[in-house]
Parts: structure tokens; C-alpha cells; sequence
């Protein structure tokens, strides 16, 4: 029977792997249609007063009490403000109610510090990461996975040469190469930052893919294959690669999950995507200033996200790896 | 083993040129001309031409490459370019305050996960087991970012057990007073990835022979548990520990930050965000020769608790 067949027969045995599987879908299935504007296309109009809180608090955090509070508070210190009269002013301006009348008051999960429904920007964030997240690991498996082919399968200076790059890469820690790389760069998007992740995260798939190369290229059926005058192309792609494919699934899977994560950080500190794009990081970036004004809920809302998608992903993965290799369960 | 020490470092000469030459493509090919930013908002040609011969980029690649390559092996990699602070000072001062969060760090998380490790792999399969496993895989999915926000908001911000940050000028304030909470907070971000590679650890040693033998000659479970399989399962791990170290130590960049650590993590990321070259070159050639070494050192000790290693 079909050995992919099998390890899916075996996935599906497994709820934990069916559930995490749905969940991821579900997300990427969102992705998509955010992506093609079906959902959250105006997620940067101001929809909601600023800070409008969610629909479920009460009332208790309005807007209006902290206003005037902070209006009231302005001069207990017996200095006369200059700017009393123009303060009063704007107040008036921003307190009446004709102008804030098309924004709505609070919002299903609130809005950030611009009116901007909270939601829509998580639905866009997963845009952002899941786009970042896959494309990003199918560039480092695609290298990985070529690097490793190559280095294993031919040996002599090509792997000298690969081994080589490998040491090289790893001596720098990741995060710090990762940022030494967007330093230099000094570009921000969603492209830049797939590559930047995708051109340093490819060595760890490379060494377990060059070990499998290394294993497979002496076994019989390889063998056999050069025997009846099968290209060295031949061999490595079509013969051996099918066979450490699970391999590559799973990594593909696993880095997934990393580079969410480092792309949250890029952007929180303001190296992965541009001000234009919503991202989890951005959406983190505005936390540490609305928590001190009690304002929780963007913070809430994109880590509750960010942990279903990768508890999700993480999970499929474990699964994968059960499905694939039935020596490990 | 002398004549494995000789080769191990010949072969540090290709990587260590490698990583040069890695970053010396990144920051004085791809990231431009220096002297355009140097020369602030309004440039004159005559002032760029001076910064250029005074940084040497008007030399040719190679000389510039040699130029490098003497700042390395001298150490002196000239002044920051935004506070003008030697980069040799810059390391030495910042060393310490790095140091003093990720020595408890790495300590008080290794033992805490070995025993959790421990625990979930003595009830493996149990429920206990199943809800530990599924904590730290949500744990995981959390982003540190959230781990120090959450932490520094409620327990220093709301709360007042700590202060929210700062930095003294005694061990003993800093270790107790200002470590105390960035410490916390990176004992949690690594329990959960390290607990369940402990785990699998315990459960690969758990399935040995000499387990077996160890239980049909009588011996309790706690004993085989914490004196055969801990003994042989402490060498993947220590190797584990040794290897997260370099990464810690620019890694620890975002616990540095909020918490207002003047460590070496702090340091990288305001180079990046001011585009202090010098600091970032230093930082990463630096970094890149302690990981080498530390990984030569991981390998002596790896042989050193396990006799059966061959050093090749």
C-alpha cells in the first residue's frame, strides 16, 4: 500500500493531530481570505473611539472619566498653565458628541489607541505571520534540504564546502545574525523579512538532511539505480529524496513555528514589517503603553491568537512526526 | 588529546575567516557607504571624504578586509559611532551585568527542568504526563515578549514585588533587588522547551538495558530513576546547557531591554537601532569565537563524563 497513504491512515487515528490540524486550516484558510480582502481589508479605519473598550467589560473604563480626570489633575501644583484655555478648548473639541458620534463607543474586542478594531488588525497579524511563517520555512527547507542533498550525496569538497558555510552560519547565535542581517538591510516588509529568515534558518535542516543523504547513498536500491545508469540527478531526487521526505515535512512543519516566533520579535522591535502591515510583534509593540493606562486588550487578543496558531501548529507537527515515522510511537 | 586540541583549533582558522568575511560582505558591502549616515541630515562632499579616509572605506576591499581583520586580532575595534565610547569598553562594562542575570538563570532552570523532567518522566503516560506536556507546548507558543510584559506589568507594575527596572552598583542589590525578576522571567520562557527535551532524555535512557538490569537486581524505581538514568541522561544534557550559552548571551537581548539591564543584549540592540556598525561587528565576531570555543569546551566535557567518547 501506499506508504503516504498509511501515515495518513495513522494521522487520522490521531484526535490531537485532527483537532491541531483543523485549527491550523481554519487559520489558513483566514490568512487567505484576509489576504484576498474577503475579510479585514479595512482594518485601518477608525471605526471606534480611541481605546474604545470591548462590549463585554461594563462600562466602568469610560473614556470620559479619564478625560476630564486628567483635565482636573492638570495644575495641582499652583502653577497656572499657560495652555488651560487652548486645553479647555480641545477638550470641548474632542468631547462633543456630534464628532464622535459615527464612532461607536466600544467595539466587540475593543479598539487600539487610533479606533481601530482590535479583530480585524488580529485577523490581518495572521496574515502577516502566516505568510511570513511558510514562506519563510519553504525557502529554508527548499536550501536545507538542496545543501544537504548536495553535501551528503556527493561528499569530497562539495561537502568540505557546505560543512564549511554550516560551521560558519551556526558560530553567529540566530537572533543576533538575524538582526545583524536587518541592521545592514535597513529595509522593512514582509518580503525582506522572509528572506532574512528563510537565507539564515536553513542549517539545522541541512544537517539532518545531509545525514540521511549520507546514509541512503550506499544502500542497495541506490545501488541498483546507478546500476541501471540512473543520473546522479536521478538518483538524489528521484530516488532517495522521496524517501527522506518525511524528514524534510517535519522540519518544514517545525520551522514554521520559528519563524512565527522570530517574526513577532522583528517586528516588535521594529525590524520586520513596515507601518503599513499589522503584525502580532507591532501589535505587541503598542502593549507596554496601553497596560499602563489598564488598556489590556490588543495585548490579550494577539497573544491568545499567536498561541492557538502555534500550540496548533506544534501540535500538527508532534503528529506528523508520529504519522510518519511509526518507529517513534 | 593535545594532538586533538592542535586540530580542533586549525579548523577554528576556516570558520572564524568565514564568519570575517561573513560579516565584513554584510556591513561593508550590502550595508553601503558609512560615511553618508555619519555625515548627518545635511552632508557636504568635503566632510564625507573626511569620514571615509578617517574610516578607511575609501580604500580598496582588501585593505579595507586587513583593516578588519588587525581590529580583530588587536581587539580594538575603534569608537561607536554614536556615543564614540571605545567598543573595547563597551564589552568590558557590559559583560558583568549580563553575567549576573544569566549564571542563576541558566543554574536555577537547568535543575528546575531536570526535576519537573524527572517527574513527568517517572508518571510518563499518565495524565499528569499528557497535561504537562500540553502546558509547555501552549507555554512555548506564547512569545517571550508576552512572558515580560505580563511579568513586569502585574508583579513589578501592579503589584510591587520588584522594581519594574533599573540597575545598581552592588552584586549583592543587583543579584537580589534588579535581577531578581528578569531571572523569573527567563526560568519560565525555558522551562517549557526544556522540560520536554529532558523528557525525551530520560524516557530514550528509561528504555536501555542497563535499566532493566538495574530493576531486576531489585532496585527501587526513584533509585534507578534518579541514579542510573539521571548520571547518563546529564551528559545530552549538559551539552544542551553549554549550547544555549552564546545564544543567552545575545539572546538575553529583550529581557535586557525592558528591564533596563546594561548587559551585552541591550548593547546589540541599541548598536541595531542606531546602525553603530564597530559595536555590531565587534558583537558578532566576538560572539561567533565564544561559541566556538564553548563548543570545543562541550565536546572535552562531553568526553570527560562519558569514557565510551572517542575524540576524532
Amino acid at each position: 500500500m501506499n506508504p503516504w497513504l498509511l501515515a495518513w491512515r495513522r494521522f487520522a487515528r490521531d484526535r490531537m493531530g485532527v483537532v491541531s490540524l483543523s485549527v491550523v486550516l481554519a487559520f489558513v484558510a483566514l490568512a487567505a481570505a484576509s489576504a484576498a480582502g474577503l475579510v479585514a481589508r479595512n482594518w485601518s479605519e477608525e471605526v471606534g473611539v480611541s481605546y474604545a473598550p470591548p462590549r463585554f467589560l461594563k462600562q466602568e473604563i469610560t473614556l470620559e472619566a479619564k478625560r476630564t480626570a486628567v483635565v482636573q489633575t492638570q495644575d495641582d501644583h499652583g502653577i497656572t498653565d499657560p495652555l488651560a484655555a487652548e486645553l479647555a478648548e480641545i477638550h470641548a473639541i474632542l468631547t462633543t458628541p456630534s464628532k464622535e458620534g459615527a464612532k461607536s463607543q466600544t467595539l466587540v474586542f475593543g479598539a487600539d489607541k487610533w479606533g481601530r478594531d482590535v479583530i480585524r488588525k488580529v485577523i490581518k497579524g495572521s496574515e502577516t505571520s502566516i505568510v511570513v511563517g511558510l514562506a519563510a520555512a519553504a525557502l529554508a527547507t527548499l536550501l536545507g534540504a538542496l545543501f544537504g542533498a548536495l553535501a551528503g550525496y556527493r561528499g569530497g569538497w562539495v561537502d568540505d564546502l557546505f560543512n564549511w558555510l554550516y560551521s560558519v552560519f551556526t558560530s553567529i547565535p540566530y537572533l543576533l545574525l538575524v538582526l545583524a542581517i536587518a541592521a545592514v538591510l535597513d529595509q522593512k516588509g514582509i518580503v525582506t523579512v522572509i528572506l532574512i529568515l528563510g537565507l539564515t534558518g536553513w542549517t539545522g535542516i541541512f544537517r539532518l538532511i545531509r545525514a540521511e543523504y549520507l546514509k541512503h547513498k550506499v544502500r542497495e536500491y541506490v545501488l541498483a539505480a546507478d546500476a541501471v545508469g540512473a543520473s546522479d540527478a536521478r538518483r538524489m531526487f528521484a530516488h532517495i529524496l522521496p524517501n527522506v521526505s518525511h524528514v524534510v515535512l517535519v522540519q518544514l512543519s517545525l520551522h514554521v513555528v520559528l519563524f512565527i516566533k522570530a517574526e513577532v520579535i522583528l517586528s516588535f522591535l521594529g525590524f520586520g514589517v513596515g507601518v503599513d502591515t499589522v503584525s502580532w510583534g507591532s501589535m505587541l509593540a503598542e502593549a507596554p503603553s496601553e497596560l499602563i493606562l489598564g488598556m489590556w486588550w490588543q495585548i490579550a487578543a494577539a497573544t491568545a491568537a499567536m498561541a492557538l496558531v502555534v500550540t496548533a501548529f506544534s501540535l500538527f507537527t508532534d503528529a506528523v512526526r508520529d504519522a510518519l515515522d511509526p518507529r517513534l510511537a | 588529546l593535545a594532538g586533538y586540541l592542535a586540530r580542533r583549533l586549525w579548523q577554528f582558522i576556516p570558520t572564524l575567516l568565514g564568519v570575517v568575511v561573513l560579516v565584513f560582505l554584510l556591513f561593508n558591502w550590502v550595508g553601503g557607504d558609512p560615511a553618508y549616515m555619519l555625515a548627518g541630515k545635511i552632508p557636504n562632499p568635503e566632510r564625507i571624504e573626511a569620514i571615509r579616509q578617517a574610516l578607511g572605506v575609501d580604500q580598496p576591499y582588501w585593505v579595507q578586509l586587513w583593516i578588519f581583520l588587525k581590529q580583530i586580532a588587536t581587539g580594538d575595534f575603534g569608537a561607536s559611532w554614536s556615543t564614540n565610547e571605545r567598543v573595547s569598553q563597551i564589552f568590558l562594562t557590559r559583560l558583568g551585568p549580563s553575567l549576573t542575570v544569566l549564571i542563576p538563570l541558566l543554574l536555577i532552570s537547568t535543575l528546575l527542568a531536570m526535576a519537573a523532567a524527572m517527574l513527568v518522566a517517572y508518571y510518563r503516560g499518565s495524565l499528569t504526563d499528557r497535561a504537562v506536556m500540553v502546558a509547555c507546548t501552549v507555554g512555548q507558543s506564547i512569545s517571550i515578549l508576552v512572558y515580560i510584559l505580563a511579568f513586569q506589568y502585574v508583579l513589578a507594575y501592579q503589584l510591587g514585588w520588584f522594581p519594574v527596572q533599573g540597575w545598581g552598583s552592588t552584586l549583592g542589590e543587583n543579584l537580589l533587588r534588579f535581577a531578581a525578576l528578569p531571572i523569573l522571567v527567563g526560568v519560565v520562557v525555558s522551562l517549557a522547551p526544556d522540560i520536554r527535551l529532558y523528557r525525551s532524555f530520560f524516557l530514550e535512557e528509561i528504555n536501555q538495558d542497563y535499566v532493566r538490569t538495574a530493576r531486576a537486581k531489585g532496585l527501587g524505581e526513584g533509585r534507578v530513576l534518579w541514579l542510573h538514568v539521571l548520571r547518563n541522561a546529564a551528559i545530552p544534557i549538559t551539552t544542551n546547557v553549554m549550547s544555549q550559552i552564546p545564544g543567552l548571551l545575545a539572546g538575553a537581548f529583550l529581557i535586557e531591554r525592558f528591564f533596563s539591564i546594561p548587559g551585552i543584549g541591550r548593547e546589540v540592540i541599541l548598536a541595531v537601532e542606531r546602525s553603530d556598525f564597530p559595536v555590531i561587528k565587534a558583537v558578532t565576531v566576538y560572539v561567533a569565537i565564544a561559541t566556538m570555543a564553548i563548543n570545543l569546551a562541550s565536546d572535552l566535557l562531553y568526553k570527560a563524563l562519558d569514557p565510551r567518547v572517542q575524540l576524532k
